[in-house]
C-alpha cells in the first residue's frame, strides 16, 4: 500500500513537472510573447524602454522562464492574466470553488442515475427492458455538451443549477453503459447461476452476489467521470453562463491569453490524477479485503 | 449483417450521398446572401429558411455535413496512423522506449479532452481564412486525438510480438523494420480500424462544441459546429424549430457511429 501510494505521488510529480514544462514552452513560444505595451508609450525615456525591453529579455531562456515560473508557482504565484488584468491566483481562487460545486453535483447526479438504471436493467433481465436506457443513454451519448447546455439555457435553469444538470446528463450515458455491461456480466457468471438455482432471493442475488464482486470496477469509475467532467465543464459553463473554471478556460483561450489558459490546464490535469490516484488506492484497499473474503 | 445495422449504414451513407451531392440538391451557395429574404421561413425556394444574412440554411446543412463527415474521419485516420506508429513502435521495441511512450501516453491522457484542446487552439492563429480553420481543427483534432489508441495498440502489439508466427519470423533472420512492415502492422488492422471507427464520432462532437464555442471552423464555411452557433438565440429557436436540423442530423449521425460501434462488439469474432 505504502508503495503504491509513493508511485501515485511519484506520477503526479512528474506528470505537473513536465507538463508545466510544455506549458512554460507554450507559453514562451506563443505569438506576441515578450511585447510590452509600455514600450509604445510616448512619455517614457530611452532609458526606461530600454529597462522595460531588458526585464522582458530575462524570459527568453525556457529554461529560466520555467524555473523562475516554478519558484513564483512555489509561493502561490501562478502568473498574471494579460486578458483580464488580474493575478492568475485571484481567479483560480474566485471561480474553483463554483466549478467543483457544479462537478460534485454533477458527478453524484451522473453516477447515482446511471448506476440505478443499469441496476433496474440487470435486475430485470427481460428481453427489450434496457430498451428506454439504451435509447435515453445513446442520445446524451451522441449530444455535444453545449448543446446539452443549450437546452437547460433554452428551458432558463439558472446558471448553476443548469451547468450540474447538464454535467449529469454528460457522465449518465458513459456510466449507464460501462456499468450496465460489468454487471451483465457478473449476473452471467456461474456463481449467480448457483446461486439463483439455490433459491436466493433476488435482492440478495443482486446485492451480494453481483453489486459486491463489481464494485471495484464500479468505483474506478468515479475517478474517469471527474475527467468526463471537467472536459465537459468548458462548454457547459461557458453556454450556461457559470463563472467557473471553465468559462475562464474559454475566455483564456479567446483572448489568447496563454499564461492563464496554461495554469487552469495543469491545475486540472493535477486534480483529475489526484481523483485517478485516490480511486487506484481505493481499488488496491479493496482486493486484499476481498482476496481475503474467498 | 442485422437490422439495426442496415438502418445505421443506410442513414450514414445517405447523409454522406446528400452532402456530396449539395451541389445538385439546392441551387444556393453556402455563402450567397440574399438580403430580400432575411430570416425567412421554409419555402419551396429555401427548404429550411434562411439565416439572418439571409443564407439558405439547407444549402448550409448540406455543405457543413460535408465538411464535418469528410474530414473528422481524415482526422480519425491521421490519429490512428500515429497511434499506430507511436504504440506499435512501443510494443515492438519494449524496454525503456515503451516505458518512455507510455508515461507520454499517461501524461497526455491525464489532460482533459477539451482543455488539451483549447490549450493548443489557442496557441495558433484564431483570425485566419476558412480553409486554415478547417485544416488546423481538423488537423488538431488527429494531431491530439493519438494518446488511447496507442495505449490499446501498444497492448495490441505485445500480445501479437509473443506469438508463434512472429517468434518463428524473428528466429529465421527477418530484419526488425521489415518484421514491424510486413508481419505487425497488417496483423494489427483489426484494432486500428476499430480505434479509427471510436475516433470518428469523438471528433465530430470535438469539431462541434469547439464551433460552438466559436474556436472551431471560420464563417462562412460551414460545419456541424458553425451551424450550432444559431442556436444560442433561444427566443428564435422556439419560433423556428427548423432551426434545430444540424442538431437532429448530427445526433442521427453519431448514434448511427455509436450502434455501428456497439454491434461491431457484439459480433463474434
Amino acid at each position: 500500500m505504502v508503495s503504491l501510494l509513493l508511485r501515485q505521488l511519484r506520477r503526479i510529480l512528474i506528470t505537473t513537472l513536465v507538463g508545466g514544462l510544455l506549458g512554460a514552452t507554450l507559453v514562451r513560444l506563443a505569438p506576441g510573447f515578450g511585447v510590452d505595451e509600455r514600450e509604445l508609450d510616448p512619455r517614457l525615456s530611452a532609458a526606461s524602454q530600454q529597462a522595460i525591453h531588458a526585464e522582458r529579455a530575462r524570459d527568453n531562456n525556457i529554461a529560466l522562464f520555467y524555473l523562475r515560473y516554478l519558484a513564483g508557482v512555489a509561493h502561490g504565484d501562478f502568473g498574471f492574466s494579460r486578458s483580464l488584468n488580474r493575478p492568475v491566483s485571484e481567479l483560480l481562487k474566485e471561480r474553483l470553488p463554483l466549478t467543483l460545486g457544479s462537478l460534485a453535483y454533477g458527478v453524484a447526479g451522473g453516477l447515482s442515475f446511471g448506476l440505478t438504471l443499469a441496476l433496474l436493467t440487470v435486475w430485470w433481465r427481460a428481453p427489450g427492458a434496457d430498451l428506454l436506457p439504451a435509447v435515453l443513454s445513446g442520445l446524451f451519448l451522441a449530444a455535444p455538451a453545449a448543446v446539452i447546455a443549450l437546452v437547460f439555457l433554452w428551458l432558463g435553469a439558472p446558471a448553476a443549477g443548469g451547468a450540474r444538470w447538464a454535467i449529469a446528463l454528460v457522465v449518465f450515458p458513459q456510466v449507464y453503459r460501462y456499468a450496465k455491461n460489468q454487471l451483465m456480466a457478473t449476473a452471467q457468471s456461474p456463481h449467480v447461476v448457483a446461486a439463483e438455482a439455490k433459491g436466493l432471493s433476488g435482492w440478495r442475488v443482486l446485492w451480494a452476489h453481483i453489486l459486491t464482486p463489481a464494485a471495484p470496477q464500479l468505483a474506478a469509475l468515479a475517478g474517469i467521470s471527474v475527467s468526463m467532467a471537467f472536459g465537459a465543464s468548458i462548454p457547459i459553463e461557458a453556454i450556461c453562463d457559470s463563472p467557473g473554471i471553465g468559462q475562464l478556460a474559454w475566455r483564456a483561450a479567446l483572448d489568447r491569453d496563454l499564461p492563464l489558459l496554461v495554469t487552469i490546464t495543469v491545475l486540472v490535469a493535477l486534480m483529475t490524477l489526484g481523483v485517478n490516484s485516490l480511486a487506484d488506492i481505493a481499488l488496491a484497499a479493496w482486493k486484499p479485503a476481498g482476496a481475503g473474503a474467498e | 449483417m442485422n437490422l439495426q445495422r442496415r438502418i445505421a449504414w443506410t442513414v450514414l451513407l445517405a447523409a454522406v450521398a446528400a452532402s456530396l451531392a449539395a451541389g445538385w440538391l439546392t441551387h444556393h451557395s453556402y455563402a450567397e446572401q440574399s438580403r430580400d429574404f432575411i430570416s425567412a421561413p421554409p419555402s419551396s425556394q429555401f427548404w429550411l429558411g434562411t439565416d439572418e444574412l439571409g443564407r439558405d440554411r439547407f444549402a448550409r446543412l448540406l455543405y457543413g455535413t460535408r465538411v464535418s463527415l469528410l474530414l473528422a474521419p481524415a482526422a480519425a485516420v491521421l490519429s490512428t496512423l500515429i497511434a499506430a506508429l507511436i504504440g506499435g513502435a512501443a510494443g515492438y521495441l519494449g524496454g525503456r522506449w515503451e516505458r518512455a511512450v507510455t508515461s507520454g501516453i499517461d501524461l497526455f491522457l491525464s489532460l482533459p479532452w477539451l482543455f488539451l484542446l483549447l490549450a493548443v487552439r489557442a496557441l495558433l492563429p484564431l483570425d485566419t481564412s476558412p480553409l486554415t480553420s478547417v485544416a488546423i481543427t481538423f488537423a488538431l483534432l488527429g494531431c491530439l486525438g493519438w494518446a488511447a489508441p496507442a495505449r490499446i495498440i501498444r497492448a495490441g502489439t505485445r500480445t501479437l510480438i509473443n506469438s508463434d508466427y512472429l517468434v518463428q519470423a524473428a528466429a529465421s533472420g527477418i530484419p526488425r523494420w521489415r518484421m514491424f512492415w510486413r508481419h505487425l502492422l497488417p496483423n494489427l488492422r483489426p484494432i486500428l480500424l476499430a480505434q479509427f471507427w471510436i475516433s470518428v464520432p469523438l471528433f465530430i462532437l470535438s469539431e462541434a462544441n469547439l464551433g460552438l464555442l466559436g474556436l472551431g471552423v471560420s464563417e462562412p464555411l460551414p460545419s456541424w459546429g458553425a451551424l450550432l452557433r444559431e442556436l444560442e438565440n433561444y427566443s428564435a429557436v422556439f419560433q423556428n424549430p427548423w432551426m434545430l436540423a444540424p442538431v437532429v442530423l448530427l445526433v442521427v449521425v453519431v448514434s448511427c457511429l455509436q450502434l455501428l460501434l456497439r454491434t461491431e462488439e457484439r459480433v463474434p469474432c
